[in-house]
């Protein structure tokens, strides 16, 4: 056993310091004691995270999506397992360490976690005074992030004058403030309304594009994943059930969950047993074309749509559509001929 | 007898009662502060966790807090012989007044950092923040309208014991009131006494309460 895991762990380090991923897990797992027993809420994750991706970790409630990340700056101890910031292990690392690695590696929070009693401006330098930055310096960069994030007009308000929108923007600019790597977001949009978190995924993805700051998010809303992530584990149970490219793991997912999570509502139709139903994901079609008309049109079919959720992005069309399909069983060859045709991806519902 | 001849001895009176109440808070909160962030993050779900400390150091807290008084007061006259040289008068009835308060202090002050939001301190944490760091900089800052309407709290307790004190020879209006309204049936000394006590308390209470007010920006 012992020299299994210790051969494993060489075989991890000796990966981890050739691989161009910044962050890296090997084999980490997460048991939190409680009173009744032991709960693993990690179990042998294996992830890498490459350097300027956006990497995106959805999972449902009490999947371990929130340790997961709590482990990347080890805010959590893994119990089990490795993690690795550039080939380091961070698990190794003495206290004061850690501390020096964390402060290049930011954090935001569902609920921005603000220091109430500071202005804007003051939280922005909050993690510079930690790090012995100069007052003055302090107050430069502060002022420098504020303007980024569009709340230069903002810096001596108080996070109670501030809308959510803003805090979030306040807490972003105070996680840059120390150059960090890596930023990592906890369910950083999910108490913003739909406007406000989609110009909050705006602001992360010109940060990953202009200061070429790796980004983790973590989600349970698949909108987040499929506008900015280049890469996604999908987290069950403690588990990565699946992960890979967003386009690849949204056009076929291979799990249930993802499934689930991708068309949270598909349970409506699905029982109507008689007659076959088919899911059509829409990965960047053009959203201009009207393909289910023209589907019904030229197959001659009555398709019912069970459900749909979709996206129009850049003009882009993306998301997942339900249809129940005709008994005609010509009438079923005809769609899935014409699908087959105009190249959009398909799959039988059991 | 005329109230305005007890006038002189009344002043000096509310100048010891004041020197007594605001000296013995200060020192109070010098002591309870430390021992409150003590007993804070030596707890189960503190930032330094410590089963041993926060055992130890409540268990010494309510010791404390369960003696009376006035029971304490005489029990630690040695001590204040030995700390101030004697056991009467305003500055020795300070020891007594310290020792008493300063546990109710920690436990107001632990209560206080108790209501600084989890987040904020796992934010703090995320950026590499030592603990020292995050006493200094979140929690005392992020507490302080709690801590001050605490003192307000706490300066008013310590107010009630300094009149306690008049009892063993504390000075203050705690004094007068025991020998002339006490020993001498002097009712209407005992009156002035009394409403001075609830003018100051009002007092403190007031600017306690605006201070604390003014100073937190959570809202407006």
């Amino acid at each position: 056993m012992y020299n299994t895991k210790k051969a494993k762990e060489e075989y991890c380090e000796a990966n981890s310091k050739n691989s161009a991923a910044l962050i890296e897990f090997c084999n980490v797992s997460k048991l939190y004691n409680t009173t009744n027993g032991g709960v693993k809420a990690l179990s042998n994750v294996n992830l890498k995270i490459k350097k300027n991706s956006i990497c995106g970790i959805i999972g449902l409630s009490g999947a371990g999506k929130s340790t997961l990340v709590r482990c990347i700056n080890l805010l959590e101890k893994p119990t089990e397992g490795n993690v690795y910031l550039n080939g380091d292990d961070l698990t190794l690392l003495s206290e004061v360490a850690l501390r020096k690695k964390r402060q290049k590696m930011g954090m935001i929070f569902q609920h921005f976690n603000l220091l109430d009693q500071r202005d804007a401006i003051g939280n922005v330098c909050f993690p510079l005074e930690i790090a012995g930055v100069s007052k003055k310096d302090a107050i430069i960069k502060a002022k420098e992030l504020l303007k980024l994030v569009g709340l230069e007009d903002r810096m001596h308000n108080y996070p109670s004058q501030l809308s959510g929108g803003q805090k979030q923007r306040v807490a972003i600019a105070r996680a840059l403030a120390t150059d960090p790597e890596v930023l990592l977001c906890d369910e950083a949009t999910s108490a913003l309304d739909p406007n406000t978190t989609r110009a909050i995924l705006a602001l992360l993805k010109k940060i990953n594009n202009e200061l070429n700051v790796t980004i983790v998010i973590i989600t349970h809303e698949m909108r987040v994943v499929e506008q900015i992530c280049d890469y996604v584990a999908v987290v069950d149970a403690g588990k990565i059930v699946e992960q890979g490219n967003v386009q690849d793991v949204f056009l076929k997912p291979k799990s249930k969950v993802t499934r689930e999570m991708l068309f949270p509502n598909r349970d409506i139709g699905i029982g109507n047993a008689k007659r076959k139903i088919f899911r059509l994901s829409f990965d960047g079609q053009s959203s201009s074309e009207p393909v289910i008309a023209n589907l019904v049109l030229k197959c001659q079919a009555k398709v019912n749509i069970l459900g749909a959720s979709t996206e129009d992005i850049g003009g882009k069309a993306f998301g997942q559509m339900i249809i129940e399909m005709p008994e005609n069983e010509m009438a079923i060859a005809r769609v899935k001929e014409y699908l087959d045709d105009i190249k959009i991806h398909y799959e039988e519902e059991k | 007898m005329n109230i305005s001849t007890m006038l002189p001895a009344l002043g000096q009176g509310i100048v010891e009662t004041l020197y007594m109440t605001v000296g013995g808070t200060i020192l109070a909160y010098v002591l309870g502060i430390p021992v409150g962030v003590l007993l804070y993050i030596t707890a189960e779900d503190g930032i330094k966790p410590n089963k041993f400390i926060n055992g130890l150091v409540g268990v010494i807290v309510n010791v404390i807090r369960s003696i009376p008084f006035l029971i304490l007061l005489v029990s630690v006259i040695p001590l204040t012989r030995i700390i101030a040289g004697t056991s009467i008068g305003s500055t020795a009835t300070l020891v007594p007044l310290v020792i008493g308060s300063a546990p109710f202090v920690a436990r107001m002050v632990e209560s206080s950092l108790k209501e600084v939001d989890k987040g904020i301190i796992e934010a703090a944490q995320s950026m590499g923040a030592s603990t020292w760091q995050i006493i200094i900089k979140v929690l005392l800052p992020e507490a302080k309208p709690s801590l001050l309407v605490g003192s307000t709290i706490a300066i008013t307790t310590i107010l009630g014991y300094s009149a306690m004190a008049g009892f063993t020879g504390g000075g203050g209006l705690g004094t007068i009131a025991v020998n002339y309204g006490y020993n001498r049936y002097q009712t209407d000394v005992m009156l002035v006494t009394v409403i001075i006590l609830v003018v100051i308390v009002q007092v403190f209470q007031e600017v306690g309460m605006r201070v604390a007010t003014a100073m937190d920006r959570r809202k407006k």
